[in-house]
């Protein structure tokens, strides 16, 4: 079994270069949780040459959007949106903003994959529908951006030991394809 | 539901994939045990009621009533709000209304009301094809195995698959939503769908997409079929797909 690499944002290019598709981690500190409703936001202030709310260089977007939290829960079950809604968005992220992760659920697009190769990023799969045993590893959530949003606003989550799987590496590997590949009898 | 996690952990061949439905299993638990939800898309509410022709309602109507319980209980339970009022300028209803509500008239005096929440992942890989009855069962076979592959890592495997034969356009698709409804390991009254449904069962299998889509041997966990009479020229197939997070509910009044 291949050790399970503990990685904390922002990410170095050392670290990114390590990650290959298949490799297990779990992610100690911030990520930030936003949907396509914020990205598309996000795209508009690019598009106007203003700042966005919040830094991006070597951290990692987290694509969730939690249900509410019970009375002294930190936050509701955090599983994974599928991925490819914030396709259109993400290639601008990585490239203009320096956005080192993504972690959702789902085949990404070419563009995306290109532009993990050519500005070194990588996507993470966590396991869709486990919102319930996810959120425990989240240790804090804080409003950062578009509060009339609701559960698709941004935030800044402090997570310790948060479990991902490399699926798209900067090599061109690619989890999805290969594992399928290994286990196709059709 | 947990007696198709057990039952797929033992089939599983990759490591990979025994690993995610580990996780899923002890997900599910900490859902039930902690009494919140297991997957944060908290869905659509779907309904499905059957109303005898004998009942009668007193007060408000009854999609007045289902959409009230709609928003009661998704403000309670602490549930996701995931309902925007327009498809294209999308505002959040903020209460998760309206449910999707579907009405059948049946004999008698009761009143039946099956509930899904049904999520968004595996519902946008869904799809709809009209065939022509040249195509039969092998046309059927085939479109059903594209759109689990098509749908891959994006729905959540493992899946449960409805698929809808027969009708029209519209009544294809309610046959494969209705098809979900239907508990798991329970086979087709016909023996011809009911052996379908195990062709089927195998081959999603042998597609390799496995839990999570990150390869592997158990890709669903049941197929279910519905089937209505259709036009001499036609032959629609729908394909609801639903993942893992099966949640369904009933009630008989």
């Amino acid at each position: 079994m291949p050790e399970i690499l503990k990685i904390t944002p922002p990410l170095s290019e050392e670290i990114i270069a390590r990650l290959k598709a298949g490799d297990k981690v779990l992610i100690r500190g911030t990520l930030y949780a936003a949907r396509d409703a914020a990205h598309k936001r996000m795209i508009e202030l690019m598009d106007k040459g203003e700042e966005l709310p919040i830094d991006l260089c070597g951290q990692i977007i987290y694509y969730v959007g939690p249900t509410p939290e019970k009375p002294g829960q930190v936050i509701g079950s955090a599983g994974p949106t599928t991925s490819s809604r914030m396709d259109p968005y993400t290639p601008r992220l990585i490239a203009e903003k320096g956005l080192k992760g993504t972690i959702g659920k789902g085949w990404r697009s070419q563009e995306v994959k290109d532009a993990m190769k050519t500005y070194k990023a990588v996507y993470f799969g966590a396991i869709g529908g486990a919102g319930a045993l996810i959120a425990r590893t989240i240790k804090k959530s804080e409003l950062v951006a578009y509060e009339d949003l609701g559960p698709e606003a941004i935030r800044r989550l402090e997570v310790e030991d948060f479990p991902a799987i490399v699926i798209n590496d900067i090599y061109g590997g690619d989890l999805y394809e290969e594992g399928i590949k290994r286990y196709t009898r059709i | 539901m947990s007696i198709g996690f057990q039952k797929a952990l033992q089939q599983e061949e990759s490591p990979i994939g025994i690993e995610v439905l580990t996780q899923i299993i002890e997900n599910a638990q900490i859902a039930t045990t902690e009494f919140v939800p297991m997957c944060q898309d908290t869905g659509v509410t779907v309904v499905f009621v059957e109303l005898g022709e004998e009942v009668c309602f007193e007060g408000s109507g009854l999609i007045e009533a289902i959409n009230r319980g709609v928003a009661e209980g998704y403000q309670a339970g602490y549930l996701r709000k995931s309902m925007v009022r327009d498809p294209l300028r999308r505002q959040n209803t903020q209460d998760n209304t309206p449910a999707i509500v579907h009405i059948d008239l049946v004999p008698g005096d009761k009143l039946k009301i099956m509930v899904a929440a049904k999520g968004g992942g595996a519902e946008n890989m869904s799809a709809l094809r009209m065939l022509r009855p040249v195509d039969g069962l092998l046309g059927i076979i085939n479109f059903v195995l594209e759109v689990v592959k098509k749908a891959g890592p994006n729905a959540c495997p493992p899946l449960v698959v409805g698929v809808g034969i027969g009708g029209n356009l519209e009544k294809s698709a309610l046959l494969a939503k209705k098809a979900l409804f239907r508990p798991l390991g329970q086979r087709h009254p016909d023996p011809f769908y009911a052996q379908l449904e195990e062709e089927l069962i195998e081959k999603i299998n042998k597609l390799g997409i496995g839990p999570q889509g990150m390869g592997g041997t158990v890709t669903t966990l049941d197929v279910h079929i519905e089937v209505f009479p259709c036009h001499i020229a036609s032959l629609p197939v729908a394909v609801n797909l639903d993942c893992h997070a099966h949640r369904h509910k009933e009630v008989v009044f």
